[in-house]
């Protein structure tokens, strides 16, 4: 009895650690904000605010918002995975399980229809999962009122060149040179191709990007011309009732539920889609499942002259 | 002198943004094309709604990436080309 009181306190003491390392990071982010934003007049388009930069034998290297954002939300994405899992065990039904793997099993399925069976593609679902997440989570934090990772081109950027990197690593599964015959298909659109496969991390990138920072932009123009607006209505009252922001209740609300949460999401799960489509079609299975049986037959024929 | 050269640079820059993002009305037409084929596609068959939904955001996810493009140039117009135009002005002035 000691002993399972003991444990169950131990167990309530680690909930709680991994809950604080969900939200503790959020709240870090918000005093940092509060502590270096520069004092403005409210309404402007900036872009990420640079905290302080290292020196670098080639170039300085700046450690700016979009940064330190999102090792806040790699961070609280962490511990919120940590809460989630933490005390799983099979054949016991509670909320914190059945949410956990109501996310494995979507990711699983969501996998499964767009890159085929299991046998080559069985290790992406965690990959998907974690890219979701952060994108999803890193356009959220707007909501919050920092600045979202995802609004710089460089976070997104980042993002895109490691999914080319996957996407070549399954293109060359099948040797380099059938890696460079897949541009000459046509031998005189080589020069076509290489531009289109280029192309393709940089249209992911600016497809994210763009989206959500444009989101931002309306978002703030918007803004201004209510700001502008309410301050037109009302000029004409005494003292601090020409302030009251009459006009700017409501609708930037709803223009943040399209923008921010809507968007976001969407746009998470599309660069998560992209990500498996370009996967799936860059690995040439049947070319791949010769070039292995082709190998096997070798290595048998070796061992026979032996 | 100088000030009207910046002016020319800076209304020229405001002005180009405004015409990059006339490329919106191509992906406003194509998008509108997939939704309103996707909507007879769901009235047709309601049972597929849940894949021709997923398949009809994607298609307007790739539509979008030349509106995108040209948003990105006209942000790149307004923020960053105006102070690198100038400071190229400046240069040519002093050197």
């Amino acid at each position: 009895m000691q002993m399972k009181k003991e444990r169950d306190l131990r167990f309530r003491v680690l909930d709680v650690l991994f809950l604080l390392m969900t939200v503790l990071p959020f709240v870090f982010g918000l005093v940092l904000k509060i502590l270096t934003k520069p004092a403005s007049n409210g309404i402007e388009i900036a872009g990420a605010q640079i905290y302080f930069t290292i020196p670098m034998p080639m170039q300085d290297f700046p450690i700016t918002e979009s940064q330190v954002n999102s090792w806040i939300v790699l961070v609280a994405v962490f511990g919120l995975c940590l809460y989630f899992t933490h005390g799983i065990r099979a054949g016991v039904e509670t909320t914190r399980q059945l949410a956990a793997e109501w996310v494995v099993e979507k990711t699983q399925n969501m996998v499964r229809t767009n890159m085929g069976e299991d046998k080559y593609f069985g290790g992406f679902p965690p990959f998907i999962a974690a890219i979701m997440a952060l994108s999803a989570f890193s356009s959220l934090i707007t909501l919050l009122g920092l600045y979202p990772p995802t609004s710089d081109m460089n976070v997104v950027a980042g993002w895109a060149i490691i999914v080319f990197v996957l996407i070549t690593y399954y293109k060359m599964k099948c040797g380099p040179l059938h890696y460079a015959a897949s541009f000459c298909d046509p031998p005189l659109l080589a020069p076509l191709n290489i531009i289109g496969e280029v192309a393709t991390p940089v249209s992911m990138a600016f497809r994210h990007y763009g989206n959500i920072i444009s989101g931002s932009v309306i978002s703030v123009l918007v803004a201004a011309a209510l700001q502008g607006l309410s301050k037109m209505a009302l000029s004409w009252l005494p003292g601090f009732l020409s302030d009251i922001p009459i006009f700017q209740i409501g609708l930037p609300a709803i223009l943040s539920i399209y923008f921010d949460v809507f968007s976001g999401c969407l746009q998470a799960f599309i660069f998560a889609m992209l990500t498996m489509l370009y996967v799936s079609n860059g690995f040439a299975v049947d070319d791949y499942e010769k070039l292995k049986l082709k190998k096997a037959a070798k290595r048998e024929a070796a061992a026979q002259t032996k | 002198m100088l000030e009207l050269a910046i002016g020319i640079i800076l209304g020229a820059c405001a002005l180009g943004a405004g015409m990059a993002m006339i490329a919106g009305i191509g992906p406003g037409i194509g998008e509108g094309n997939a939704v309103a084929k996707a909507c007879e596609a769901i009235g047709r068959q309601p049972e597929s709604k849940g894949s021709v939904t997923t398949t009809m955001l994607m298609g307007c996810a790739i539509a979008e990436t030349t509106g995108l493009y040209a948003l990105v140039i006209a942000i790149l117009l307004i923020f960053l080309a105006p102070g690198r135009f100038v400071d190229i002005l400046m240069n040519t002035i002093g050197g």
